[in-house]
């Protein structure tokens, strides 16, 4: 399903001493199967962004297309029940939506919102179990009693389980240890490629966003300030570092080596593979200048 | 859905209502309280009024929005002159249509009941509009110490109600964003019949609960860790001080009650 916004504004408690402006002109083209990762400072306008993904929030300005449906300021809506089925939202700190008694209830919990049966909602709630890496015993547990990694997963399951065609992750890792965060992003990476999902990611992390995204979207005080594959984003690594944005170690180590050996690599490199590629493959040849 | 709301909000700005020391506006506002039962006819109602006016002129909120932060407390205000206006069967005969009848006293109270609740209203909000949670605490703390002779918690309340009032923001963020995260999981909170729609709190109810829990087990323990013991012996960083302002917006209430006594009939 593709998503777009165009010319988007938002403004809070509009009409009010406390109107804030949030977002503005911001024109993104999500087509479907799209990993795109959007980045930017804390108050950027990155959270409010995904929230017009699935109509939470109703544009001021501009409008917002998902799949066949557009939602613009003046337009009521109905039936945006379609529109939530599809596209899944993982909110910050998921664990806060978790309610019911087990386990397996919470996760079945969005499906049957959705009209799907009994029978098939556990079906699926076993299956979103196992592919966020937890042992299907958890099922019958009260989700208050787990550790906060644990559920952080189920409430993850649980958006899972409602099988949308897109998925918007809101800093899905914030909090967790560096081997959960790992798992985590590399289960998301492994469904997008898996179920052919769009993807969109909301994150701090330069070093995820490098790694999984096709697309990045850079926001800064609520607009779009570039926009790009990660390739052309971090080709001109002084940009982001000057807005104050983390550059991943891999493109500043190589911009290290560029600057002492007075040498340019034929591309950026976003992993440590490519890099050790490239310098093999430089050292080898001799090292021309 | 809760942005319109105004109770326990603050403006901030740079008036004279809110530079005035707490302790005159909760002083005033008590009086206020009282002398709006004096007044018993139009002239003293309209020196109410202005009174009123004048107040919210200075204390720059914009009155519009005041006035659609107060719409869901007008209904209520409808409400009262509603019940009088049916109820009240003296005075002259104005108006009769089979059952339904109206009086000329059952009008006059009428307006003059709810332009009594009404004026409370507007006073209180503006009380809470330009007034921080944490100066109405210090203020009350303040006016009640005396109290503390007769073993009367006075820092143990005035520490609760900060804490609550302190909470209020981060509750309502809260809610709306389990109500987000649930509405995205397929529940409809706005449209439906009414047992689907009281079905559908619960999702928001139980984890509001629990995160409140959480927070408050939290909050306790932030606070043992930085040696709280209560109130004995603490000092103040922000000190109260009474100016002639206070003074003056208080002598300025008293002509206020003496020409209403002299006025009423």
């Amino acid at each position: 399903m593709d998503i777009s916004l165009q010319k988007v504004e938002y403004r809070y408690q509009a009409k009010t001493p406390f109107e804030r402006l949030a977002i503005k002109d911001v024109s993104i083209n999500i087509p479907s199967g799209t990993f795109l990762a959007i980045i930017g400072h804390t108050g950027s306008g990155k959270s409010t962004v995904l929230q017009h993904l699935n109509a939470l929030l109703k544009p001021t300005a501009g409008k917002v297309v998902i799949g066949d449906k557009e939602v613009t300021a003046d337009k009521k809506q109905k039936n945006l029940k379609e529109v939530r089925q599809k596209v899944g939202i993982v909110f910050q700190f998921p664990e806060h939506q978790l309610f019911e008694e087990t386990v397996e209830k919470d996760i079945c919990f969005g499906p049957m919102n959705f009209g799907v049966t009994m029978e098939e909602a556990q079906r699926r709630a076993k299956v979103a179990i196992k592919q966020v890496g937890l042992s299907e015993e958890i099922l019958s547990k009260s989700p208050f009693d787990l550790s906060g990694g644990q559920m952080r997963r189920v409430a993850i399951a649980g958006v899972l389980a409602m099988e949308p065609d897109v998925i918007v992750l809101d800093e899905p890792t914030a909090g967790l240890d560096p081997r959960g965060r790992k798992e985590i992003m590399d289960m998301f990476h492994a469904l997008h490629i898996e179920r052919k999902l769009s993807t969109v990611l909301v994150t701090h992390s330069m070093e995820d966003a490098s790694k999984y995204a096709d697309h990045i979207v850079i926001m800064q005080n609520g607009e779009v300030y570039k926009k790009g594959t990660p390739e052309e984003i971090f080709t001109s690594p002084e940009d982001l570092m000057q807005l104050g944005l983390d550059v991943p170690e891999v493109v500043r180590f190589q911009q290290k080596i560029e600057e002492t050996f007075h040498i340019k690599f034929s591309q950026t490199c976003l992993t440590v593979e490519m890099l050790t590629k490239e310098i093999a493959s430089l050292l080898k040849g001799g090292g021309q200048k | 859905m809760m942005e319109k709301m105004i109770f326990g909000r603050y403006v901030p700005a740079q008036s004279l209502i809110h530079r005035m020391d707490p302790r005159s506006k909760l002083v005033i506002i008590f009086l206020f309280v009282c002398i709006v039962f004096i007044a018993n006819n139009s002239l003293t109602y309209g020196l109410l009024a202005i009174y009123t006016l004048v107040m919210i002129s200075l204390s720059k909120v914009p009155f519009r929005f005041i006035i659609s932060g107060l719409k869901p407390v007008l209904w209520l205000v409808l409400f009262t002159l509603l019940l009088h206006l049916f109820l009240t069967k003296e005075g002259e005969l104005l108006f009769q249509a089979g059952w339904f009848s109206i009086y000329e006293e059952g009008l006059r109270q009428g307006i003059f009941i709810s332009l009594r609740f009404f004026l409370l209203i507007l006073m209180t909000s503006i009380l809470t509009l330009t007034t921080t949670p944490i100066e109405i605490t210090d203020g009350l703390e303040n006016l009640l110490h005396p109290l503390n002779k007769v073993k009367f918690p006075v820092h143990e309340l005035a520490l609760m109600m900060s804490i609550s009032l302190r909470f209020i923001p981060t509750l309502m963020q809260e809610t709306d964003k389990i109500m987000k995260a649930q509405t995205a999981r397929g529940v409809d909170f706005s449209s439906g019949p009414i047992k689907d729609r009281v079905k559908a709190i619960i999702p928001l109810l139980i984890p509001l609960f629990v995160n409140s829990f959480k927070r408050a087990e939290e909050l306790a323990t932030a606070m043992e860790a930085r040696g709280y013991r209560g109130g004995e012996g603490r000092t103040k960083y922000r000190q109260l001080s009474w100016g002639i302002k206070d003074t003056s917006m208080l002598v300025f209430l008293g002509i206020l009650t003496a020409l209403l006594v002299l006025f009423r009939t």
